[in-house]
């Protein structure tokens, strides 16, 4: 008797604890979704002055929904598509190219055993604690000394993008240290190369850190400001998606430019957006498996 | 003077030891790197070297409509750099080439055969394969951020700012100064600014770090929950925040505590307040409203985080905690937290110094503003030492301070490194949890 009664008391304990756990998450998940729904709903906003005010006001649901802001963006009375193009090319080539280069460090770090491993390593942590953009005015002048600023910008960000990417090896490489050695030497014992064995062995077993790594790529130059506002300073069409949207909220004479940048900031969302969704599992497990091991 | 005439004769010509033993791939490799640094130092590097110590003498100055231009400081200090490089990679080189042709002699004298051409180009796909996957990405490193961490640590020690700009102007080594100016507390100097900034800067790396930690890891394990449904779906929920652009969500966020803003905007409505919070213009509220800002970018990247971790704690830990009557409050407490913090120590840390340097963040909602008048230099309330920096580089040009400020941050970032990571649990005792 007793013990049944503790047990519907367990039970309907663990009902209400339920209950107030689904009432918070319900909560959080407002609070998170807030900002993504504001910035839709202020994106159909209209921004001419006849209709609503494009700058900020005061309620969040628009009184006429209209695609002005949308339509602005496409007419080509901004660059926006230009700048749109300019950080799609940024970013797909930087996600291929610095996976190429991560790879190629990481598999070597873990796999090999040469001099100055070690040294190569805590050489590389060293430098990473310098902060990244104190070499800003360095490298604007290699750039420019390659004709890479300005008008030739977007290749010049992809090689700043690149080139210093193998110091960030180190998730990849904790994902091939759990592949098995043993596998590395019964190939070699059958007179594989280790160029062989990496590229017909290990990285057709690596797909998920492969993926995880050309994600990761792939969504930096969508942010990069520091960079890319520097590079191509004062060059319009050089711009990438945030460097030149940002202007549009901070300058108070673009007063009505928030809900363009709204707008804006829907058409970037939405694809990267979906991309990651897509590929979320394979993100998950490399900031779990990566974090871990520390 | 060891070695026989074929190895004497590359003390001088580098490779020629090899190519008279029918080595001639790696033997013409030498020579060729030979080639290529005598023909570097005659055109270019010698000259720049020569002028490294003074960072050049003749000035710029117009003749008329014409500008005749002088010597430019910034060039002879990066390719003085470059060149001093280029000769110690030589040296080693030259040091490599020795000692290659007293290792073939060596294997000749036993009477070994050479490893043919063939062989030596094919260990570039085997044994020596760390070589060829490796050339290109530490040459990248090299030039494009061992080269400029190097120059910029030699601008630290030169009077390089807006009144001493390249081409037009030279600049040159002035010592400690700029260090010496960074630690004076006068009416000019920059000491009571720098130690504010920096207070700063730990303390928001303190609590950014620290407050996302458990409140991430406390919505982990709400979302953890026996028989709680469409876990799913509250995970996507938050990982949104990590997928949409960050310039795009936070210069929204900050528009929506803007002083017009959409906050300030209903609770007026409502009548909950009569004038607008000053979000971002009180110092104070400034960085709390930061901070909570922060809660939003960090909870969904801790929460994944905490989401695996949480996984692999052993089922029958809190099996046995349970029989023995423990609530779950305990079981939190002698469990969950000390797995968690044993296993994300090194995660911590990274957390912690990536904090530091969280220049998104700041800059994408505040600039750093306020602005304030007890602080020089431009810096705000609600600047760190990043972002001070990226001011000092880009608004007010003054390189020398901005690169002391660059090595400043790298040893605070140092210094912690040192302190926290050998007092680590995980790396103490790496048992400890087996």
């Amino acid at each position: 008797m007793s013990k049944g009664n503790s047990n519907a008391g367990m039970r309907k304990n663990k009902k209400t604890d339920l209950t107030i756990s689904y009432i918070a998450l319900v909560v959080i998940s407002i609070i998170w979704l807030f900002p993504f729904v504001g910035l839709l709903l202020q994106s159909f906003r209209s921004y001419d002055p006849k209709v609503e005010y494009g700058g900020m006001v005061d309620y969040l649901i628009p009184k006429t929904f209209s695609l002005d802001n949308y339509r602005f963006l496409f007419s080509g009375e901004t660059n926006f598509l230009k700048w749109y193009g300019n950080t799609m090319i940024i970013a797909f080539f930087v996600a291929l190219f610095q996976t190429v280069v991560i790879l190629c460090v990481a598999y070597t770090l873990s796999r090999m055993r040469f001099k100055g491993r070690t040294f190569l390593m805590r050489f590389w942590l060293v430098l990473g604690m310098f902060p990244g953009f104190l070499t800003m005015i360095c490298l604007y002048f290699l750039l420019k000394q390659l004709g890479l600023t300005q008008e030739g910008a977007i290749p010049g960000l992809i090689l700043v993008g690149v080139a210093s990417s193998g110091m960030l090896y180190y998730v990849s490489k904790g994902y091939f240290d759990t592949i098995p050695r043993a596998l590395d030497e019964a190939a070699m014992i059958d007179g594989a190369s280790r160029a062989r064995i990496f590229f017909t062995m290990t990285l057709p077993m690596s797909k998920p850190i492969i993926i995880y790594t050309a994600l990761v790529a792939f969504m930096g130059p969508w942010c990069d400001y520091i960079f890319a506002s520097y590079i191509a300073f004062g060059h319009d069409e050089s711009y990438n998606v945030a460097v030149a949207m940002t202007r549009w909220v901070w300058t108070n004479d673009y007063q009505g430019y928030f809900t363009r940048f709204c707008a804006g900031g829907i058409m970037i969302a939405v694809p990267v957006t979906i991309l990651f969704m897509l590929l979320q599992n394979y993100y998950v497990e490399g900031v779990t498996g990566g974090s871990v091991k520390g | 003077m060891k070695g026989d005439i074929k190895t004497k004769l590359s003390f001088l010509i580098m490779g020629i030891g090899q190519i008279m033993r029918g080595q001639i791939v790696k033997g013409l490799a030498f020579l060729i790197s030979e080639i290529f640094f005598i023909l570097y130092m005659v055109k270019f590097g010698a000259s720049y070297l020569s002028k490294l110590p003074t960072l050049g003498t003749v000035e710029t100055v117009k003749q008329g409509r014409k500008t005749v231009y002088g010597d430019n400081s910034f060039l002879i200090l990066l390719f003085g750099i470059l060149t001093i490089i280029v000769i110690l990679v030589f040296i080693f080189l030259w040091y490599l080439n020795i000692k290659d042709n007293l290792h073939d002699e060596e294997l000749l004298k036993k009477g070994k055969e050479l490893p043919s051409n063939k062989k030596v180009l094919y260990s570039l796909l085997d044994e020596n394969f760390d070589k060829t996957l490796l050339a290109a990405p530490v040459t990248g490193i090299f030039v494009f951020t061992v080269l400029p961490i190097i120059f910029m640590i030699c601008v630290a020690f030169t009077n390089y700012d807006k009144n001493h700009q390249s081409p037009t102007n030279l600049f040159t080594w002035v010592g400690l100064k700029n260090f010496k100016e960074l630690f004076s507390f006068g009416s000019h100097g920059m000491g009571s600014t720098f130690f504010q900034v920096l207070l700063w800067t730990l303390v928001w790396a303190f609590f950014a770090t620290f407050i996302d930690y458990f409140l991430g890891l406390g919505v982990a394990m709400l979302i953890n929950k026996n028989g709680l449904r469409f876990k799913k779906l509250w995970r996507t929920i938050l990982v949104m925040t990590i997928a949409v652009p960050q310039f795009v969500s936070l210069l929204y966020i900050m528009k929506l505590f803007a002083n017009d803003g959409l906050l300030n905007g209903y609770l007026i409505k409502w009548g909950l307040i009569d004038s607008p919070i000053q979000f971002w213009v009180d110092p104070m509220l400034a960085r709390v409203t930061i901070l909570v800002v922060n809660i939003w970018i960090g909870i969904p990247y801790m929460m994944l985080i905490a989401t695996g971790i949480l996984m692999n704690i052993p089922e029958d830990l809190y099996e046995s905690a349970r029989v023995d009557g423990a609530t779950g409050w305990q079981m939190f407490k002698n469990i969950t937290l000390p797995y968690m913090l044993f296993v994300t120590g090194p995660f911590l840390l990274t957390q912690f110094i990536g904090n530091l340097n969280n220049f998104n963040v700041i800059y994408l909602l505040t600039q750093g503003k306020p602005q304030s008048m007890k602080l020089a230099n431009n810096a705000g309330s609600t600047d760190l030492l990043v972002t001070w920096l990226y001011k000092m580089t880009v608004n007010d040009t003054n390189y020398k301070m901005a690169a002391v400020l660059g090595i400043m941050v790298f040893v605070v970032t140092a210094v912690i490194m040192l302190v926290v990571y050998n007092r680590l649990p995980s790396v103490k005792d790496e048992e400890g949890f087996q």
